[in-house]
């Protein structure tokens, strides 16, 4: 499976990364290759198999629905790379 | 010997006999990791002061009537396990000042036990190697021949134990990153089953396949540390409620009436002819110790590495989306607006491999694709899982290889992922499955690398793993060896 560099650009943006155009280049090659190996999943028959998403059986793990101790303001904002008046700081959003 | 030498159980005797304090094991630790680690470059953070304030901690505790096995014992910690007020990098530069406000919970396990933390040690970034090549620091080198990778992406666990610069470590293995590190660094490494040990506070990869496990000098210190990082945590919903055995028990010297089942799809062409040689003597010295020997079949093991890559790096794909730049972590400056933070955030802040599976993830799950690859890599994965099964109706404990080779040189596949990827072909599977599975040394090349000997059991049967391995350690040498820095 060749991937194109219109596709590597398009899969980018969903991703939220930006390439430098040798990186580009680059990953059209090894993402074309990576992607021609795992085709030969393509040579097994799955008709029917369930897939299978987790290995335990365990479904909807609930608990209590009662308040317990979260993380102080300040302990939450201090890994913050920017904030102010006792929250995360963006970029203007609306313009 | 020297105390950093020593194994927990060792030290956990003498501790108790009075003969050293814990002050003294972890200056021996200390003192190593000051005379070696410019050579084998395992931590990226060392906590001198920290690991000898609780050293002294748990020498007064003892006095005052505490016990417990790992009590004043120095055990590194892989750097994506959150650990309050010491940095958790990931080997990312994404988080390479994150200081995290709380303990995973295997951590808070180990501190509650009275373990002494002497630093966090490298790996792949976000876990995604097997050579510890893709840490955004620096590569750690094999104690057993610094040309050479420890094995990943746990390579600064298996490292830092093989050295003595502490005497166990945790990692964690998505798809082979205790064990192939273990095999590689002459070292014993556990990934118990899939919901055993919780990942509360380990940062995720892909979260159906990544498991916590100890890294040892011994069979019986891995079944030490299970017994206190193991057990059902209500912050991990994936955290299975069953009951934890006392691992020691099944720390038995002989595997009679054990079977030891051989898959054929194991002993592959290409395969390096020494390794090939010594888990078959394994399996012979097994045969000895008591275990009958049956061939089994798992037929879609060629498959394995395949359905790894679309379910993992789909997984990581979603797992990584957080790293935005706006709570924690690195943010890129001169952004013109939100979108292009982020944007520029993350192309900054990831290294290559990282963005390469994240590009894959995101690809293979992205519309028109999802039927062709994700959901057939779930499929693939039910048909690998029901090998197993049919596997473990002949035999209680599978062996094989851990890893085709011994450790590589550093640089020999860094620029073909897929080579890379294919190092992992038979520790894959495992964690698809979701069974346990240990490395544990059977033997040395020529050259003297360390060779890894893997054992696989049911589902919460590292019982049966644990025993096999201790029966053949006990009638073997390899685990006395140390390498010579």
């Amino acid at each position: 499976m060749k991937i194109s560099k219109q596709e590597v650009e398009h899969v980018a943006k969903l991703a939220r990364l930006e390439l430098a155009e040798g990186e580009k280049d680059k990953l059209i090659d090894q993402l074309s290759n990576i992607l021609t190996y795992v085709e030969t999943l393509n040579g097994l028959d799955t008709k029917g198999v369930e897939p299978t998403s987790h290995v335990l059986d365990i479904k909807n793990v609930v608990r209590d629905d009662v308040s317990a101790p979260g993380l102080p303001q300040e302990q939450a904002l201090a890994n913050a790379p920017e904030k102010a008046a006792g929250h995360y700081k963006v970029p203007k959003i609306i313009e | 010997m020297e105390l950093h030498d020593r194994t927990i159980h060792e030290l956990r005797d003498m501790l108790e006999k009075g003969e050293t304090t814990s002050r003294a094991v972890t200056e021996s630790v200390l003192n190593r990791i000051k005379t070696v680690d410019d050579k084998v470059k395992a931590f990226i953070t060392v906590t001198a002061d920290a690991a000898l304030a609780q050293a002294d901690r748990a020498d007064k505790d003892r006095k005052a009537g505490k016990a417990s096995p790992v009590l004043g014992i120095p055990v590194a910690i892989k750097d994506n396990m959150c650990t309050t007020g010491t940095r958790t990098t990931c080997a990312s530069k994404i988080l390479g000042n994150f200081v995290p406000p709380y303990d995973a919970t295997v951590v808070a396990r180990l501190n509650g036990a009275g373990s002494v933390m002497p630093g966090k040690v490298n790996m792949d970034e976000f876990a995604m190697g097997s050579s510890t090549e893709n840490s955004a620091f620096f590569p750690t080198k094999n104690p057993w021949d610094l040309e050479r990778i420890p094995g990943g992406s746990s390579g600064g666990s298996a490292a830092a134990v093989a050295a003595g610069e502490c005497i166990a470590a945790l990692g964690s293995d998505t798809g082979g990153s205790i064990r192939q590190p273990a095999a590689c660094c002459g070292v014993v490494g556990l990934k118990p089953t899939y919901g055993r040990v919780s990942r509360y506070g380990l940062v995720a990869f892909a979260s159906s396949l990544d498991q916590i496990g100890p890294l040892t000098k011994d069979v019986t210190d891995t079944a030490i540390v299970m017994n206190i990082i193991s057990g059902h945590d209500p912050k991990d919903s994936t955290s299975a409620d069953v009951p934890v055995p006392d691992f020691t028990r099944s720390l038995i010297k002989d595997v009679k009436g054990m079977t030891v089942g051989i898959p054929k799809e194991y002993f592959i062409e290409g395969m390096d002819p020494e390794v090939d040689k010594a888990v078959r003597e394994a399996v012979k010295a097994l045969e000895r110790l008591g275990a009958k020997v049956v061939d089994v079949s798992l037929p879609h093991t060629g498959y394995a590495v395949a359905t790894y890559y679309i379910l993992a790096t789909s997984e990581a794909s979603s797992n990584l989306a957080r790293y935005d730049g706006v709570k924690y972590g690195f943010r890129a400056q001169g952004a013109k607006d939100l979108l292009d933070m982020y944007m520029k955030s993350r192309s900054q802040g990831f290294g290559p491999e990282v963005k390469r599976r994240i590009m894959l993830g995101t690809y293979a799950l992205s519309a028109g694709y999802y039927d062709a690859y994700y959901k057939k890599g779930q499929q693939v994965r039910t048909l690998i899982k029901q090998d197993f099964d049919e596997a473990f109706k002949k035999a209680d404990v599978i062996a094989t290889p851990t890893a085709p080779t011994a450790a590589f040189k550093i640089g020999e596949k860094s620029s073909d992922p897929l080579q890379m990827y294919l190092s992992d072909i038979f520790t894959i599977s495992v964690n698809l499955a979701g069974i346990p599975g240990i490395s544990l040394p059977c033997g040395f090349t020529t050259g003297n690398l360390p060779i890894g000997l893997q054992l696989l059991g049911r589902h919460f049967d590292e019982g049966s793993v644990l025993r096999a391995a201790f029966a053949y350690e006990q009638a073997t040498e390899w685990h006395t060896k140390r390498p010579k820095l």
